[in-house]
């Protein structure tokens, strides 16, 4: 049954289902998706509340929002096991992810959205969601544990924005989390990560179009 | 795996608190409700829920579990007694967390948005209600295949997602029936869901009695916005 992928380069969200698709082996069709000159047809009918990337159509059938989609491709393709085995340590991970999709890239967008003292507040927000992101990783080599899985995939992909923020806000991860410094150049040694993340300079020159878009700079 | 003590921490009226009750009682768990006012947010709720502080939390032995849906998926996954509450199928399970996300994050917002709005407002909010319940009308056709629930034949994730807020939607109608969302002229599948629902089996117990819930309002009048998730 085909795959296709409806994404944008610069999507963050698109990077879970790039990895998550490599890690089980998958192959698939990638769309590329013109956010600003036009959505295509096929997106606006796969996703007609949100009208948002990325989707996933399996055999035509469209499942959306990102974690979403990474939980269906791990149940649809069962080997490796992204997801952890006891209903506990599942919990958590659902748990941190649905954080994850509530903080991250809104404190972030504030950052590079702000203007002013904004900015300052903005970043202390970001660095205090970091930093409870780190308490959830302990000691361990990843947060599956000892093997990278679904929560190192929900959160490693919207570090390819992590530089951005870093420049607009004026901070360094390596010196506010470095847990989490330690743990994102352990994830982009992998094949899958590193292939599936866009260049992060040409998403900061993409985001400052988007500053000037929207008359910040 | 299921023999140790449950207690479910928050207040019998939340409809977040609700979806537990109703996924502990689908499965016939054994727990003990341990009332907590959302608004004080006492030691022991920053113990069992330091990141939000809000109530449901779940404690499963020593092992808190935390927002509402996951506490919900999280008794599917410990106690395989009894009925499953998400879909076995992948793409049906993809589909019940879309809409149970859309209930959360687009649904519910609004009414509370209605419940605060002044009154020239509260009309284009309701609008905007009655545009997300139609919504959630059409899912119902597509999901329930012209059965009982959107679970099919049994209750199931959505019905207790969406479920949980009838108590409050009919009390809506109850305090003005200028605000009926669940209109059987316009959303006739859900009006007839939501009344399936009080007399179901497996939940009829849990579900909350909007007289009741008039009740603890007028007590609860006072307070802040809600805290519960």
């Amino acid at each position: 049954m085909p795959v296709k992928v409806l994404d944008f380069w610069a999507s963050p969200f698109g990077v879970r289902v790039r990895v998550a698709l490599a890690e089980k082996g998958v192959s698939y069709e990638s769309q590329e998706e013109d956010l600003f000159g036009g959505k295509s047809d096929l997106l606006l009918q796969s996703n007609p509340i949100y009208e948002k990337v990325p989707v996933l159509l399996h055999d035509d059938k469209p499942v959306l929002e990102s974690s979403n989609i990474v939980y269906y491709i791990d149940e649809t393709w069962p080997s490796p096991k992204l997801l952890p085995a006891s209903s506990y340590d599942r919990s958590r991970a659902r748990f941190w992810t649905d954080f994850i999709d509530k903080k991250v890239y809104d404190a972030g967008r504030n950052i590079w959205m702000g203007k002013g003292a904004e900015v300052e507040a903005a970043k202390d927000e970001f660095i205090d969601v970091l930093k409870k992101l780190e308490g959830a990783l302990g000691n361990r080599e990843y947060y599956g544990g000892d093997q990278f899985g679904f929560l190192d995939i929900i959160f490693v992909s919207l570090s390819c924005w992590f530089p951005t923020y870093e420049k607009y806000g004026g901070f360094k991860v390596e010196e506010e989390t470095p847990k989490i410094a330690a743990w994102l150049k352990k994830c982009y040694k992998r094949e899958t990560v590193a292939k599936s993340m866009p260049d992060s300079q040409k998403v900061i020159e993409f985001v400052g179009m988007m500053r000037k878009m929207h008359g910040i700079e | 795996m299921a023999t140790s003590g449950v207690k479910l921490y928050g207040g019998r009226p939340s409809p977040y608190v609700n979806r537990v009750v109703m996924a502990l009682e689908m499965k016939s768990v054994d727990y003990e409700l341990v009332e907590m006012n959302p608004y004080e947010k006492s030691e022991l709720l920053i113990k069992i829920n330091p990141i939000h502080k809000k109530i449901p939390v779940l404690v499963h032995g020593d092992r808190p579990i935390c927002e509402s849906l996951i506490i919900v998926q999280y008794i599917d996954d410990a106690w395989t007694n009894g009925p499953s509450i998400l879909p076995t199928d992948p793409y049906d399970r993809a589909t019940a967390r879309f809409w149970a996300a859309f209930i959360d994050d687009n649904f519910f917002p609004l009414l509370r948005e209605m419940r605060e709005a002044e009154e020239e407002a509260k009309r284009l909010v309701f609008e905007k209600v009655l545009e997300a319940f139609a919504l959630l009308e059409e899912a119902f056709i597509t999901i329930s295949k012209g059965k009982a629930f959107f679970g099919g034949d049994t209750v199931g994730y959505l019905d207790i997602a969406l479920g949980s807020f009838v108590g409050y939607l009919r009390l809506s109608e109850m305090l003005n029936a200028n605000y009926k969302i669940l209109d059987e002229t316009k959303t006739p599948l859900l009006a007839e869901w939501a009344e399936r629902l009080y007399s179901d089996s497996l939940v009829k117990d849990a579900m909350l009695d909007p007289q009741k819930l008039l009740e603890s309002l007028t007590k609860f009048q006072a307070m802040p916005k809600t805290d519960s998730n």
